[in-house]
Order: structure tokens, then sequence, then C-alpha cells
């Protein structure tokens, strides 16, 4: 990255779990399936290794039992290394560190690890936003900047529902944050908070370590908001396609652009590819009967019956004269013969036996969760 | 320091595979790609893991490129072992010189230093030009109890079939009284798969006796097997009943992959049990789009479908534009069948395009002259130009 720049990557994998509680029930946001075999957390972590970042640490919290059987060493990323490579930091990692409530005390609570790091700056992300982004330039524009904190930023048009979920910032013509709305109520044109932050190590550390003592634990409200006219606090606007995952609907929407071609193009580059943990299955099969339109079918399934419009990850298998349309039918789901599945998301598992039929809402789709047997 | 090691296999991946034409002009036949996303190595390879057995030497000397490149630290079928693993063997240069491998025997006989280190009890040869899955722990086991010195695995085949292949000529306790090589009036159905499990001692001491014969062909079918015979080693056949293909012609090749879409043969890839590794490129979801139409066939990740495939093979990467037709056919990694092209009855290697309106091969009903069709042949890293007519049959080597 930028020359010999180091930089340390920090990923907070529970970050807006609350957002899609019910993806979130047995999983961190950073394990939330997408796109037919990727994981949230693969796209930031994909991103900063593609930008040269070899080192990464993943701040967990609760329920992270599949975001570390999906990590492994970090192997799938290139990241089983000796130098650098990926560290998960679960919570009691050491005595002073406990269920944290904000960013601030998360890195509070592995203080230790971000010390040891020989990097210079630290790239804080969550993983709530879908994209392909390169962080070099980001590095570049904070150097060249002196800014104190650079975020990430993009330009869009937004709900009242989804402000709801959402940072928005006042930007001045220079590109500094003047303003920082939190969950504002708001719509229309906005510059959102893409959650994507590079701050200089030493100076997170003593804002950590400061704010510790204060007990402020919110690097939103504590630092960017309270503190936007003492630190400069730098924009850097992403142009490319990005989604941000903060509720089930835009999590439905997300994926199911993934099966515009245009969509994809921008986020599976070949210079910049999205990694993922492989498992080792076959190719997909399509039997005797099978039809298949504008759908995205990962390896290991076996289609019989006709799917429309739909996402099917790993290993799952779609009977004789089931029709699938509009769904997203998660990895080794079995659905039987003749069934009918419209604006359905099912969890990982799922058996729906012959003969059912289930139907959701384009604006409310029917979610069924984790091995459920219908 | 070494750890014994109970049995270590030794997998021959040296051979050129001449009989694969165009696809083996830069890649030696263990490295061609099979079924969808494999290569043919991956056999041998996932049944040695799933066998339990971790530490396998890879004798490699044709084209070894791809091959080693493929094969990398063992990582993806778990053979990255601290002690054991996959090992690329391809013959070296020695303080009395440097000699390539001159047959299956010698190949061993000049790494008898390899086996040595992990000081196994046995031995198993095998061959990187087959397909199949089979446990080799039960082949081990049978070795064991037989107390024989040389175990082979064995398949029943029909009389025709016999007479282009090593037949065992056994007693009623399978135990191997005679071999004959393509005999022209078999004695018996019972035809060598290629598959052996020796006494490391035993095996060891023919190797080097072999090597010291300069008469003898070094190699297992021609010297060793026949030696042990005549010594009065106590030989015995291992019968297999599962799946087994030599794939070492285009025609044999064609119907190993069309065999994975035929629901009556036995040979299972998606048994969580018994997995099939391989090296893979981390690609996307397969994209269906709209106007595709996709029946019987088996598609991997990173293809892009908007044509009409049949009864066909695509493999990861692999683009089919609308308007094309792929048909009793296996297109290899990250091709492109352009639009309105027609591909029927043939294998297009890696990286290819297939210009617009061009058409490769034909239906074997649609010629005349039988003996003049076959499956068509697209070599790799080729392309054919919009609206030319490659013949079924035919090999491209270059661009056309």
């Amino acid at each position: 990255m930028a020359g010999k720049t180091k930089v340390l990557g920090m990923i907070f994998a529970n970050m807006h779990d609350i957002s899609v509680v019910e993806l979130t029930k047995e999983r961190t946001m950073g394990s939330v399936l997408f796109g037919g075999r990727y994981r949230m957390i693969d796209f930031p972590l994909s991103n900063m290794v593609n930008s040269g970042i070899g080192e990464v640490g993943v701040i967990t919290k609760s329920n992270y039992q599949s975001l570390l059987d999906h990590l492994g060493s970090g192997r799938e990323w290139d990241l089983a290394r000796k130098q650098g490579g990926l560290h998960l930091l679960p919570p009691f990692g050491h005595v002073d560190s406990g269920m944290y409530r904000g960013r601030l005390e998360a890195l509070y609570g592995v203080i230790n690890f971000v010390k040891n790091s020989d990097a210079e700056y630290v790239l804080l992300s969550d993983c709530d936003v879908i994209t392909n982004i390169d962080y070099t330039p980001i590095v570049e524009q904070h150097i060249k900047t002196g800014a104190d904190i650079t975020a990430v930023y993009a330009k869009s048009v937004i709900t009242m529902e989804q402000a709801k979920n959402s940072t928005v910032f006042g930007i001045n013509e220079e590109g500094r944050v003047t303003d920082v709305l939190i969950r504002p109520q708001i719509s229309g044109d906005c510059d959102v908070s893409l959650n994507m932050f590079l701050i200089k190590k030493d100076f997170l550390q003593d804002i950590v370590l400061e704010c510790a003592s204060k007990s402020l634990y919110s690097f939103e409200k504590d630092v960017l908001q309270a503190r936007v006219k003492e630190y400069t606090v730098m924009a850097y606007k992403h142009e490319g396609y990005y989604a941000k995952i903060d509720s089930i609907d835009t999590y439905y929407k997300a994926n199911m652009e993934m099966l515009s071609t245009e969509t994809r193009d921008k986020i599976f580059l070949e210079k910049r590819p999205i990694y993922t943990k492989i498992r080792d299955n076959a190719p997909a099969k399509y039997g005797i009967g099978a039809s298949v339109k504008n759908s995205l079918i990962a390896d290991g399934c076996i289609v019989e019956g006709t799917v429309e419009n739909s996402i099917l990850f790993r290993g799952v298998k779609v009977g004789k004269d089931a029709v699938i349309k509009n769904s997203i039918i998660m990895q080794n789901t079995v659905i039987g013969k003749k069934c009918d599945v419209n604006y359905v998301i099912t969890d990982k598992s799922v058996e729906i036996q012959d003969f059912r039929n289930l139907t959701g809402s384009q604006y409310y789709p029917l979610y069924v969760g984790k091995g459920a047997k219908i | 320091m070494y750890t014994k090691k109970e049995c270590v296999a030794m997998l021959l991946a040296g051979g050129q595979g001449s009989r694969l034409y165009a696809l083996t002009q830069d890649m030696a036949k263990p490295a061609v790609s099979y079924g969808g996303k494999y290569r043919i190595i991956d056999f041998p390879l996932s049944n040695c893991i799933n066998s339990g057995i971790d530490t396998v030497g890879v004798l490699t000397q044709y084209q070894p490129l791809v091959l080693h490149d493929y094969i990398g630290n063992g990582q993806p079928w778990d053979l990255d072992k601290i002690h054991g693993g996959a090992h690329a063997l391809p013959p070296f240069q020695t303080a009395l010189g440097a000699q390539w491998y001159k047959g299956t025997a010698n190949a061993i006989y000049q790494n008898i230093n390899f086996v040595d280190r992990y000081d196994p009890d046995y031995v198993v040869i095998l061959s990187g030009d087959h397909i199949y899955k089979m446990d080799y722990s039960k082949m081990l086991a049978y070795h064991k109890e037989k107390n024989a010195d040389a175990t082979i695995a064995v398949q029943e085949v029909t009389l025709e079939e016999a007479t282009r292949l090593g037949i065992m000529i056994c007693d009623e306790n399978m135990g191997i009284t005679d071999f004959e090589e393509k005999p022209a009036k078999p004695r018996s159905t019972l035809a060598s798969m290629g598959i052996y499990i020796f006494t490391w001692k035993k095996l060891r001491q023919y190797l080097i006796d072999n090597e010291n014969n300069p008469e003898e062909d070094k190699d297992f079918g021609k010297a060793i097997i026949p030696n042990m015979l005549n010594a009065g080693e106590k030989l015995v056949a291992y019968p297999f009943e599962g799946y087994w293909r030599d794939v070492g012609t285009i025609d044999s090749l064609w119907e190993a992959n069309m065999d994975l879409l035929n629901p009556n043969i036995p040979l299972d890839l998606y048994d969580p049990d018994w997995k099939i590794y391989s090296r893979t490129a981390n690609m996307p979801p397969q994209y269906v789009g709209s106007s595709a139409k996709i029946e019987n066939s088996m598609i991997s990740e990173g293809a892009v479908v908007n044509g009409n495939v049949d009864f066909s093979i695509i493999f990861p990467g692999v683009t089919i534009e609308a308007g094309a037709t792929v048909r009793d056919s296996i297109i290899m990694p990250g091709s492109v069948i352009k639009a309105g092209a027609v591909v029927e009855y043939a294998i297009v290697g890696e990286e290819c395009v297939i210009g617009e309106y061009a058409t490769i091969g034909a239906r074997p009903e649609s010629v005349t002259d039988k003996d003049s069709w076959g499956v068509a042949v697209i070599g790799h890293n080729l392309t054919v130009s919009e609206g030319k007519k490659i013949a079924p049959k035919e090999n491209v080597t270059e661009n056309v």
C-alpha cells in the first residue's frame, strides 16, 4: 500500500448485528451469508488484502462461532502469515477487556494488539457494506491532507427508513466533515458514512485510552460527532458501486442486485477478487427438465426444477417440478418436488418438503430460519 | 527426523499422455481438466487423504509446470503436513550424473531415498490417469490379511476389453498365477487397474535388482511383476467393483466426463463422506442469464451462461454467449463460446475463444462416413475464428 506505508486493518464483525436481527440470531453481521457463496466479512477482508494490507484484526463480541469457522487461519484470504496475517480478537482477551458497547470500548479491549503492530495507520471497517474498494487512494489522500481522521462516504438518495440506520456527514467545499448526524430524521440526497475510517495508529491509541478513562465508548458519537470541530476529519468519496445492509429489506435488495451483470462486474473484479472459504463442492448439476433463468447458482447445487430471479447458495437441492422465484436460498437447503417458493429467504439447511407452497411479498420477503423443516 | 509411516503412496504422473494429442501439448496428462472443476490428479490425491495416506510422492517428468503449480504444497488436499504431505519428485542430478525416469519402476528406484525416509512397511503405487474413488485402506487391509508381497487391484471386464488390457490369471483364492499383457485370447477377465500395494522391503530389492540388470525394461508391468511371479512371491488380486475409468484417450476422456451426467453410473461427486478436492480459483457463483437454456449438464463457478447447454460439462470461468449452443461437449476453464457458435461432440481446451458462428464437431448421425466421425478437440489457449468449421475428430493445435 502507498509505498511503504503500513496499514493495520481492524474489522468490527458484530457492529450492526441488530439491523438484520433475523440473520444474526446465530451469527455475527460479518458471517451473514451473501451473494451465493460469500459472507459479509469477505468484502472488507478481501478489499484490505487487495489493497496490500497484510495484517488484519477481527473484533468479535458474541455469536462468533460461525465467524471463527469461516475465517480459520485466514488462508483463503492469503492471511495465514508469520508476519502480520489474520488475528481473531474475541472479547475477554485480557483482564481489562469485556463486553463492549461501541468501537472505542472494543478497541480498548484489544489495545495491546494495536500497540504491538508496527503499522503507521489503522483502517477501521464494519461488515455492513458490499463493495469492491481500493483503500490505497484513501491512505494517499489522508497523508496529503494531513487529516486526523479520514471517513469514507458515498453520495446516495436514502429513505427515512434507511436514514434511521445511517450516519450522514455534512461536508464543506474543502472536503472536510463539518457535521455528523447519527440516525437522523431525514431523507433524500445524503453523504452517507460507509463505516470505514482511516486514522494514524498513535492518534487512535491516544483517543482510545483517553476515552476509556472518561467512559466514552462510541467512536461515532464521542469522537466523530463530539470533536468534529477539534479534529480535522476529512471525507473520502467512494464512487464505485456499494450496497449498505441495514435491514432485511436492503439485504434482500442487495442480493437481488447481484443478478445484474453490470453490478457483478463492479464487485467481482479479476484484479481484485473477493475471496471466501472454499468448501470443495462438486460443480452444480442441472437435471432433465431443469429450467434456470436470471439466477446465481453456486457449486454443489442440484437443480431439477425451475429457478428464476433467485440466488442459490452452495449445496442447495431443488426437486423436480419445483418452482423457485425471486428467492434467496441459503446453503444446503433442500426443496422438495412440486414446491412453489416465491419471495422467500431460507436460512441454512432448511428443508421444504414436497408440494409445499411458500410465498412472501416483494416488499416483505418471507424469512425461514436456520434448520427449519416445512 | 522423519516420522515412520505405515504406508506411503507413490503417484506416477510423469507420462506424456500422447494419445490426448492437443490437450497434452503443454501439460502432463494428470493435469488435464476433468469433471467440471477437477484435474485428473485430484482423484488419486483425494483418494489418498480420504484413505488416511498422508504421504504422497508425485513423480513428474513430462511438462511439469502446470502440474507442479497445481500440486503446490498439497494444501487443497490437506497434504501440507509437517510430517509427510505431498512432494513433487521430478528427476534430479546426482554425483553419478543425471538421468530421466526410464520407466515406472526406474522412477520409483530413483526415489528410494524419499521412501526410505518414512521407513514404511508398505508402498502403494498409483497412476495419474484414472478416474475412480477407492479406499486404499481397505486394499491395504486385504494385502495384510492375505500376507501378500504384492497386491494388484483388478476389475472384471468383458472378453473384448480384456484384449486391450493387462490381464491377471488367478486361483480360487485370488492368488495371481500368471499375467498377460493385451492377450489375443484372454484366459481371464480380471484386468489390472494399475494400482499396486507392495511390501516395501520386497519391492525395494526387486527395484535394485531390476536396475542392475541392463537387459530388463524398467517397468512394473514388463519386469517387476513378472520377476516377482517367477520368483514365487505371493501376488494377490484385489477385486474392485466401483467405477473406474482410464482416461488416456480422447474418447475415454470424453466418455468419462459424460458418465458424470448419467444417473446410472456410480460415480457420485456429491458424497460428503468422500469428497474430491481440488485447487480452485475462488470465483463468484455461476450466473445463468434470462436467455439461457440448460439441461443435463454440470457447470462450475465463475461461468456465465446465456446460451444453450445440453449434456455438457462446463468448467470455471467459461462464458457461453446468448445464441451459442453447446451440446455433448466439454468446455475447459476460462474459454469463451461466442454468440451463434455451435459446439457438438467436442472438447474445448483451457482459455480458448470460439468465434461467432464457428462450428466445432458434429453429431454422429450428421455424417455419412462413420469412420470419419469422432470427438473434435481444440487445444489450450487457442482462437477459432468467426464462422470457421472444425470437422469431427479434428485435433486443433494452433489458431485457426
